[in-house]
């Protein structure tokens, strides 16, 4: 093969960042079709269009998802890439790989496809580029020896995530790394056969850092929070003090509810709890004084996506706090996502995300398709969008219930 | 462009192996089509499915749900794969002669 010149590409192995490109040159030195895939890329780069075709249908024995067919529009100058198939490859929750692991993966990618992987994609997987449709089979079934499952695509549970949680992280708020094992066990159906009117993604933060940006990237969001109080160790609030760390520029002046107070004289915070939303400022800022409250859980939103039919949306609040219990097999948790997915599958135009269908039919009738209880929480600002209903057979109810001369409990707020 | 071969006549199909138009299909392709996706023979179950999508697709001109497919043929999404191992849309769709589906991945 003649070495092409490829300066756009070149460009970007320059600066002090790593660079696909350099690890693209290494691969090529095994793998003579990454020689031709930067070719490829280049030509892209100049003509400023993509040379892979919309949508390719492959798969394997048994699963409606986790290979995506890519084919090259330029198959007689691209021979190579012509047939350049992605699998994805369901990672460990928390991304939490022994090496030997990842060097098993990557020897059967060497094996069957290009070498090239993406660790990992925005929805978690391990991302296995390039290969074609010959090998896909035997490459799934390697990867299946091996003790690896493909991840979700096309219309279905994507592949679960969440961050690393309580193995490494103090304010993780319940087992992120449990929970996301346990979904992505229980619905292996539903990861594996699309059978819905478009994806879903699941997303789980231990804690409102949210590591794994739940709320703008996964249908349903699982945040970590607590509903009892922040706990304060005032010696230690003292020592940040006596070390001239300033907490009324750090600390108080982000509070986003204005209500953190600080005593200067006697060093000492104090939070007024009722009216913190559990944004996490304070706690991220002064971790060795502060710690997340002891009755833990988590608040559960629904909605988020990037833009597609409509805008791109942030999840929103279903559930300001579910208990996540292990012990019984997170059985509330499993109860509303399974409303949730019969309402949307039942009700959803093709394509449609969830949060889209509440957009379109009302966050009433969403919730009471799912019997959610409307609260506050689910409010975005004050007086926006009181979500409040009364239903036909609520007046009927109430005219009975006067003409018989009795009181409706709540009656009085109805007018 | 890629063909199958049915009967001594090669018919046109995609790099996925869908056919391209439409006419060409019959149950003899059918068959030939449901060999490549490891269904060796249709029996009268496997025709539920097809026809159901035939049928379908004429009406609406575009593949059902797949949440449709299960209420309207009876079969468990279970039972839909133990019939066509690659799936309804690569499997069954394919074999019905319906254009490919454009999924989102
Ligand atoms: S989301 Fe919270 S618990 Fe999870 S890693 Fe980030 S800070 Fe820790
Ligand atoms: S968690 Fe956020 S809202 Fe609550 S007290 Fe701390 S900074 Fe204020």
């Amino acid at each position: 093969m003649t070495e092409k010149k490829r300066p756009l590409l070149d460009e970007l192995k320059k600066g002090k960042w790593p660079s696909f490109v350099n690890e693209m040159e290494k691969s090529a030195a095994k793998k003579p079709v990454v020689n031709t895939l930067m070719d490829l890329v280049e030509r892209s780069y100049e003509e400023k269009r993509v040379h892979w075709k919309h949508g390719g249908i492959v798969g394997v024995r048994g699963y409606g998802g986790g290979v995506i067919g890519r084919y090259c529009d330029l198959p007689e100058e691209y021979p190579d890439v012509a047939e350049f198939h992605t699998i994805r490859v369901n990672q460990p929750s928390g991304w939490f790989y022994t090496s030997d692991a990842i060097r098993t993966l990557c020897d059967v990618w060497e094996k069957h496809g290009s070498g090239l992987t993406n660790m990992h994609g925005a929805t978690g997987d391990a991302i296995l580029l390039g290969t074609t449709t010959d090998h896909l089979q035997d490459c799934f079934n390697d990867l299946s020896d091996n003790g690896f499952d493909l991840g979700g695509s096309g219309s279905n549970l994507r592949t679960p995530s969440a961050c690393c949680g309580p193995a490494r992280c103090e304010y993780a708020c319940f087992d992120t790394l449990d929970l996301c094992h346990h979904l992505t066990n229980e619905y292996q159906d539903e990861l594996h056969r699309p059978m819905w009117p478009y994806k879903f993604k699941i997303k789980i933060s231990g804690c409102p850092n949210d590591c794994t940006s739940s709320i703008a990237r996964a249908d349903l969001s699982i945040i970590g929070t607590w509903r009892d109080n922040i706990q304060v160790n005032q010696e230690a609030v003292k020592e940040y003090v006596n070390n001239g760390f300033d907490v009324k520029e750090e600390v108080l002046a982000h509070c986003p509810c204005n209500c953190i107070t600080f005593d200067e004289e006697k060093k000492e915070l104090s939070i007024d709890d009722e009216n913190c939303t559990r944004c996490m400022h304070c706690i991220s800022a002064m971790p060795k004084a502060l710690r997340v409250g002891k009755e833990k859980g988590a608040t559960l939103l629904l909605g988020g996506k990037a833009t597609i039919v409509q805008s791109a949306f942030l999840s929103w609040v279903i559930k300001p706090f579910i208990k996540l219990d292990k012990e019984d097999g997170y059985q509330e948790l499993h109860d509303i996502l399974e409303r949730i997915w019969d309402w949307w599958d039942e009700n959803a135009k093709v394509r449609e995300r969830v949060g889209e269908l509440i957009y379109r039919k009302g966050m009433g009738e969403f919730l009471k398709a799912t019997g959610l209880e409307p609260v506050p929480q689910m409010v975005h600002h004050p007086r926006a969008n009181p979500y409040f209903f009364w239903y036909p057979e609520d007046f009927a109810a109430e005219k009975e219930a006067s003409e018989a001369g009795k009181e409706v409990a709540g009656s009085e707020v109805s007018e | 462009m890629p063909f199958i071969e049915v009967n001594g006549k090669q018919i046109e199909t995609d790099e996925d192996g869908f056919i391209v138009n439409l006419e060409d299909w019959n149950e003899d392709v059918a068959l030939a089509l449901a060999k490549t996706e490891q269904v060796e023979e249709l029996t009268e179950d496997h025709w539920k499915v097809v026809n159901y999508l035939k049928d379908y697709y004429k009406e609406y001109g575009i593949a059902p749900m797949v949440r449709k497919v299960v209420k309207q043929t009876g079969f468990s999404l279970k039972e839909i794969y133990e019939l066509f191992p690659t799936g309804p849309a690569k499997g069954a769709c394919k074999i019905a002669g319906l254009p490919k589906p454009t999924g989102c991945v």
